[in-house]
């Protein structure tokens, strides 16, 4: 089953080079929908968007999918260089641009990102020359303010060649060369990183099978690689909102969501209290501050509703009116509870101050 | 025969069910001494911990020297975490011990302004060291209940398990003959006069959202339950005969609000929405519905929601963090005075990607803070400013910008945003005087981990 794995990756790979080769000239095509991509962004666009920066040396992060701050800098520098407007928004003329200067192999990336795993560099830089480690490539961002000068000199090492002025693309997309030498237009690698054969093959990961002789391992320390993510609000992981959404599913299943999203709320609000614990997991294992953390419930899988609540209380919404405590009458054993002052109702529960 | 194999049987039944009945009784005794012993644990260490902020605070009334009250106080801003948090590992949270919990956050708080503080240009005042005086007092009376609850726990082998019990079973009616639990409750009362204790700036007032929404919003015209519902049909841009219910909020909230719901036929589903009573502000709204896949792009969504505050007379507002959350775009808006970016001044809002329809809202920032500004013109140019960044930092964008400090004030300060390797920061540079008022670093996507 690996070694089969192995071999239809490696026909794959084969297949990118040949059709890396057979296609001398670029022709566009298709590329992208037609939205306008946006900082915060997610999707098939921002994978492309991120693959194709990539190709050309202007994104040198994950290509994960998510247009975060890394993305929208290499945009940014890319709208520079080629004299697009300064926006971080990637409109039509600049997809065009991408679209004719760069190559996208979206099986290839797309069946990386699914499994998750790390591969070399995304363009044109050969598989033998392998990446020196992170931040080798110091890239000297320049500030898109209207007005200001280009810093002379224009391209630092290591940053893709600027084009030559009136932004005319040669419609020659570099293909590697088997073997691995480099036509003259791939940003050939900054002095100081590692030359051909610098570093011995990385560790493989075990997913790997046993390398036949011909082939050179799959580089592995490379610090260009894909993985899948995701957005998270500020200040908390994916693991404290999933950990929050048992909580709301255990305590507030089947109440509307409203009154799911004020559970939630209630959580976060004792987090950013002086009088309770000030962590997700400090104030839901409190001892006996909620049921469903008493009685196991918590351990049940949420839902996507849970989840959906918590992430609308995370970004600010507070239904129960910055309310501490709530309880259900019906089923209330501690007196203490009523002596509250209540802010509302809201489905069985009375949230109170 | 027959007779003799049954009985054969029954006994057999019997041992069996003897041995595991044994067995589940003997597991129960392992878990509960296991729980118990985490009890004991938490609350021996807070009893400990206690004493130490007593003796730290001692210590620093008697210190002559800076150089050693520095770290005196960072030494009680590290205990008093650590009995916050023992605190809130011992069930007793029935228990009203908000005040002794609220003391521990500001002598936690104090302490560590004080310690941060160069002592050498700006030595303790009178007024501090009176505080320190005070808190010392009180730490001792804490720390009298403790011991003497500590002492009652070791001496009758008390267990915390026995206590819950008696505190779950309690009414209010029936104070608890429970001597630790009552001396929690001595020690909240005692404490209930520190409130008197002079904080200095910046403690005064641990954050109270309600009451500054109170403040905000008293003396604007009061609406009428009516004229609420037309309110939030305009808001929502519903037609006139859209269902709306409006009841009014309990006596728990400071400001006098009404609870609404409202019929969206078109997603055949309900709006949420609380209204104040003065001036008839919606406060927060949200929709709950199945949002299907994306069929607009969060630019246009973001477009959507801009529209959307400009039509409800939020004008000039600026978008400064958009994120897409599969099919819902989240955006937050700040307004925008002058070319001056007002942080304090933020709304919320949530559009859903399939349909552009505004699902959340929320401007509880806004309605506190957004009033008329005078902008004075900041006092260092641009470049002055940016001398006062890290030289590690390129930075790649800057605007003016009006935050909130840590003392609760407004300043005007230069935003600068850059970046040191992969990651993203957001400085803000005193526009006036080059301090360093707050950095922030900006958040990444974060990895999905998928195990399947």
């Amino acid at each position: 089953m690996k070694s089969h794995q192995f071999y239809s990756r490696f026909t794959l790979a084969l297949l990118t080079v040949c059709a890396a080769l057979l296609v001398a000239t670029s022709t566009p095509t298709h590329a992208f929908t037609d939205q306008v991509i946006q900082q915060g962004a997610t999707g098939d666009d921002v994978v492309e968007l991120q693959s194709r920066l990539q190709y050309i040396g202007f994104y040198n992060g994950k290509i994960d999918g998510v247009y975060g701050w890394g993305t929208y800098w290499a945009v940014r520098n890319y709208q520079y260089e080629f004299g697009l407007d300064i926006d971080g928004l990637v409109g039509p003329e600049m997809k065009e641009m991408l679209a004719k200067s760069t190559e996208y192999n979206e099986q290839f990336v797309k069946r990386a990102l699914n499994e998750g795993r790390k591969f070399t560099h995304y363009g044109g830089t050969p598989k033998k020359i392998q990446k020196g480690p992170k931040g080798s490539r110091d890239k000297q961002m320049r500030r898109g303010r209207g007005g200001e000068a280009p810093a002379p000199g224009g391209g630092q090492p290591g940053e893709a060649p600027a084009p030559a002025p009136g932004g005319g693309q040669t419609g020659e997309t570099p293909a590697p060369a088997p073997g691995g030498g480099q036509t003259g237009e791939t940003p050939a690698p900054a002095p100081g990183e590692a030359a051909p054969g610098g570093e011995g093959p990385a560790p493989e990961t075990p997913e790997q099978a046993p390398v036949p002789e011909e082939e050179t391992p799959e580089d592995q320390n490379n610090d260009a690689d894909i993985e899948k993510a995701t957005n998270v609000p500020p200040g908390y992981s994916d693991n404290d909102l999933q950990l929050m959404a048992q909580a709301v599913y255990g305590e507030a299943r089947g109440e509307p969501y409203v009154g799911q999203v004020a559970v939630a709320a209630v959580i976060i609000n004792r987090i950013n209290s002086p009088t309770f614990p000030n962590t997700v997991s400090g104030v839901i294992f409190e001892p006996r501050a909620f049921t469903a953390v008493a009685d196991g419930q918590i351990w049940m899988s949420p839902d996507d509703t849970a989840r959906r609540a918590v992430l609308d209380a995370l970004n600010g919404q507070d239904p129960s009116g910055n309310a501490m405590y709530y309880f259900n009458p019906d089923t209330a054993t501690s007196g203490w509870i009523w002596s509250r002052p209540q802010i509302k109702k809201i489905g069985k529960h009375i949230f109170c101050h | 025969m027959i007779r003799n194999i049954i009985i054969g049987l029954l006994a057999v039944a019997v041992i069996a069910l003897g041995y595991w009945g044994f067995q589940e009784q003997e597991q129960k005794q392992v878990l509960s001494i296991n729980a118990e012993n985490n009890y004991q644990r938490a609350f021996h260490d807070l009893t400990f911990h206690l004493d130490q902020i007593e003796d730290e605070l001692g210590a620093t009334l008697a210190m002559n020297t800076r150089r050693q009250l520095t770290p005196a106080l960072a030494e009680v801003w590290r205990i008093t975490s650590l009995a916050q948090a023992e605190l809130g590992q011992l069930p007793l949270n029935s228990l009203q011990l908000g005040k002794t919990e609220e003391f521990l956050y500001k002598i936690g708080k104090f302490s560590y302004q004080t310690s941060i503080r160069d002592l050498d240009k700006e030595p303790l005042t009178d007024k501090e060291y009176e505080t320190l005086n005070k808190l010392y007092d009180y730490s001792h009376e804490i720390r009298e209940e403790m011991r003497e609850s500590q002492a009652y726990v070791l001496k009758n082998g008390q267990r915390w398990l026995d206590i819950d019990k008696e505190l779950q079973a309690a009414t209010t009616e029936e104070p608890s003959r429970n001597l630790v639990v009552n001396n929690f409750e001595i020690m909240n009362k005692n404490v209930e006069g520190y409130s008197e204790v002079e904080w200095g700036a910046g403690l005064t007032s641990i954050e109270d959202l309600n009451g500054e929404l109170k403040r905000a919003l008293s003396g604007k015209k009061k609406v009428s339950k009516e004229e609420a519902q037309d309110i939030a049909r305009k808001y929502l841009d519903l037609g006139d005969r859209a269902a709306v219910h409006v009841a009014d909020t309990g006596k728990g909230l400071e400001y006098p609000a009404y609870s609404l719901v409202i019929d969206d036929p078109d997603h055949e589903t309900n709006y949420y929405m609380d209204m104040s009573v003065e001036g008839g502000h919606p406060i927060w709204f949200l929709q709950e519905r199945q949002i299907s896949d994306q069929n607009i792009s969060l630019n246009d969504a973001s477009n959507k929601a801009q529209r959307f505050l400009n039509e409800n007379g939020m004008e000039n507002m600026q978008l400064i963090d958009s994120k897409q959350y599969d099919s819902i775009g989240m955006f937050e808006f700040v307004y925008l005075d002058n070319n001056v970016r007002v942080y304090t001044d933020a709304v919320m809002t949530e559009v859903a990607l399939d349909d552009g329809s505004i699902i959340s809202y929320e401007a509880k920032d806004y309605l506190i803070n957004h009033k008329e500004r005078d902008i004075k013109e900041p006092k260092l140019t641009l470049e002055e400013a940016e001398t006062s960044v890290n030289p590690n930092v390129s930075v790649m964008e800057d605007h003016l910008a009006i935050i909130e400090n840590d003392l609760g004030d407004e300043v005007l300060c230069y935003e600068f945003i850059g970046t040191i390797k992969d990651d993203t920061y957001r400085i803000f540079i005193n526009a006036d005087d080059g301090e360093e008022e707050k950095v922030d670093r900006l958040e990444r996507a974060e990895r999905v981990y998928d195990f399947s």
